[in-house]
């Protein structure tokens, strides 16, 4: 179910603008790592290069290598779809499909895997993506209605619920809470607690206090100017990254003395 | 405008101390009133407008009706003047009908081609380029499209018509013999071309508004190009598609000129579409108007209210099927 991502020299351009600059990190399987850093660092930009959607971006390109255990993701031969339908994406405004009801917008990767043809199997797992998204109970009485009429948490449940229902091996989240108020928040970051036991769970956050609750691992961006690439500055555990972080810019990033 | 700058850099001026009753004097500026009064005129005198055009119509109309001596819906020929005019609309309503069928049946699949190719295919530089060429084309006039379709069209269809003969002319509806293509289905094709580059316009806005989120969620699900465009692009340009639809279709029916240069009106309804003949309601008052007497006059104006009441029916129509489906639109996104 779950795949290491094992990322080296990678920098991600838009046009000539080099907006990330050689990084190198290992993300464990079944486990959270949270990236976190300033505005403009390119930690959305790198997320991004995770699932190949960067290069959908007009002018974006990519140099680098991500191996998903044993493949390239910019290899050769890669067909950048067949990524995407391996590394699921949540983003940070909650989309669902506006014209899709709510089973609609659950089923829709499957449908375009064609993987699920029976209707009862596309029942099962449509259920079972919102069980996991701790949705079910709150939507199974109204499948048919139109998933633009939920809450806003429970929209971005739904779209997770979505991004699992195809068994990504990695599912990355662009900010998941920053549109939610706490308590859908918290609804999230418990179903993060959750997904991360079936699958690699990467999140950019802003919120510190976030990656500290929710993650294993922190890795942290930062720029040295404006107009520079964004860099990787350390990763390592949370716990150690939020007490005692190795580098002086880490520990004055999250104390709040930076700049 | 001068003071702006310094409003954004200095914090604002603390209040000035309350004059004797700030709130009081006249609460109406002249500038609200003038634009007020400016706005409800024009409202009024829309109304105003359109109930004149009904009222005129209606009293035309039913001076003509009741003095024809025929079935005025379901009679073929038009002979409006005289001691016993007789006329009806039916070959004209059939003709009107057909023909914007046809050009919608033509226009609207490549319209949303193009439109889609330039929104979301085309490398920028090229989507620029089509774009301004396809808002040109609207702007022809449409005489122009009448004469081209008249001296290029006509004579060039002859091919295409033997060709329909061959293979669908055991239908009946595609059967042609040999005479130039004056025809219906020409008249069709011709609409097609004329109503294509507002289609495509209003369509090519309303897909280059799709929300980037909704594309996003598309690809990052693994759906390829074509399947983005079908699951985010076309679910929320859909109702776009059916107004810019109707904008061609309000074209096509009042299309006057155009037909008058390509068809060989008769009163006839034939099978075939491919034989020459037939009429529309816009290019049948346009024929004969100038030498109809008063009566005469009276009997097409009452086939135009015919039209105007078609219209009204199919832009209803359109309406029902945008507002079924309300809930689901991209509007409450």
């Amino acid at each position: 179910m779950a795949k290491r991502i094992d990322v080296s020299g990678l920098s991600a351009y838009y046009g000539s603008h080099r907006a990330i600059d050689d990084i190198s990190m290992t993300v464990e399987p079944r486990s959270v790592t949270a990236f976190i850093g300033p505005s403009g660092c390119g930690k959305s930009t790198f997320l991004r290069t995770l699932n190949r959607m960067h290069e959908v971006t007009p002018g974006g390109r990519v140099e680098g290598k991500v191996m998903l255990d044993d493949e390239n993701l910019y290899g050769s031969g890669v067909d950048p779809v067949a990524v995407r339908r391996t590394v699921g994406m949540v983003f940070q405004r909650p989309n669902p499909f506006p014209t899709m009801s709510i089973f609609d917008n659950v089923a829709a990767g499957l449908r375009l895997n064609g993987t699920v043809k029976k209707k009862s199997e596309l029942n099962d797992v449509v259920e079972k993506s919102l069980k996991g998204a701790n949705l079910w109970n709150e939507v199974k009485d109204r499948l048919n209605k139109p998933g633009s009429g939920l809450s806003g948490g429970q929209q971005q449940r739904l779209c997770i619920a979505r991004a699992i229902a195809v068994e990504p091996q990695v599912l990355l989240m662009d900010e998941p809470c920053s549109a939610l108020d706490p308590i859908s928040t918290l609804a999230i970051e418990d179903l993060i607690g959750e997904l991360k036991e079936r699958f690699t769970i990467v999140i950019v956050t802003h919120n510190m206090q976030q990656a500290a609750r929710v993650s294993d691992r922190t890795a942290f961006f930062n720029l040295a100017a404006v107009g520079q690439p964004g860099k990787l500055v350390e990763i390592d555990d949370t716990e150690r990254i939020f007490s005692n972080p190795s580098v002086q810019a880490t520990e004055d990033y999250i104390s709040g003395r930076f700049g | 405008m001068n003071s702006a700058p310094s409003i954004s850099s200095a914090p604002p001026p603390p209040p000035a101390p309350p004059a004797a009753s700030p709130v009081s004097g006249s609460a109406v500026r002249p500038g609200d009133r003038i634009f007020l009064g400016l706005s409800r005129g024009s409202g009024i005198a829309l109304l105003v407008i359109m109930a004149a055009i009904a009222a005129f119509l209606t009293v035309r109309s039913v001076i003509a009706v009741s003095g024809d001596h025929a079935n005025f819906l379901t009679y073929f020929e038009w002979t409006a003047s005289g001691t016993e005019p007789k006329f009806g609309i039916a070959v004209l309503a059939f003709g009107t009908v057909v023909s914007s069928v046809i050009a919608m049946a033509v226009a609207v699949p490549v319209a949303v081609g193009i439109a889609l190719f330039i929104s979301h295919y085309a490398p920028r530089k090229l989507a620029s380029l089509l774009g301004y060429v396809v808002d040109l084309l609207a702007a022809v006039p449409s005489i122009i499209y009448g004469l081209w379709g008249a001296l290029f069209l006509v004579p060039h269809l002859t091919g295409l018509y033997s060709w329909l003969d061959d293979y669908l002319g055991w239908t009946g509806i595609f059967s042609y013999a040999d005479e130039a293509p004056r025809s219906l289905f020409t008249v069709g094709i011709l609409l097609a071309i004329m109503i294509l580059p507002i289609v495509t316009s209003v369509s090519r806005e309303v897909f280059l508004q799709a929300p980037k989120m909704h594309e996003e969620a598309a690809l990052a699900l693994g759906a390829t190009r074509w399947e983005v465009i079908r699951m985010s692009v076309l679910p929320f340009g859909r109702s776009g598609v059916i107004s810019a639809s109707m904008l061609g279709l309000g074209r096509a029916l009042g299309e006057t000129m155009a037909v008058a240069t390509v068809l060989s009106p008769s009163f006839l309804i034939n099978t075939s579409l491919l034989d020459g003949g037939g009429g529309t309601f816009a290019q049948n008052i346009a024929s004969k108007f100038s030498e109809a007497d008063e009566f005469g006059q009276d009997a097409l104006i009452a086939s135009g209210l015919v039209l105007f009441v078609i219209t009204l029916l199919v832009n209803g129509a359109a309406r029902l099927i945008i507002a079924r489906r309300k809930e689901y639109s991209g509007a409450n996104a």
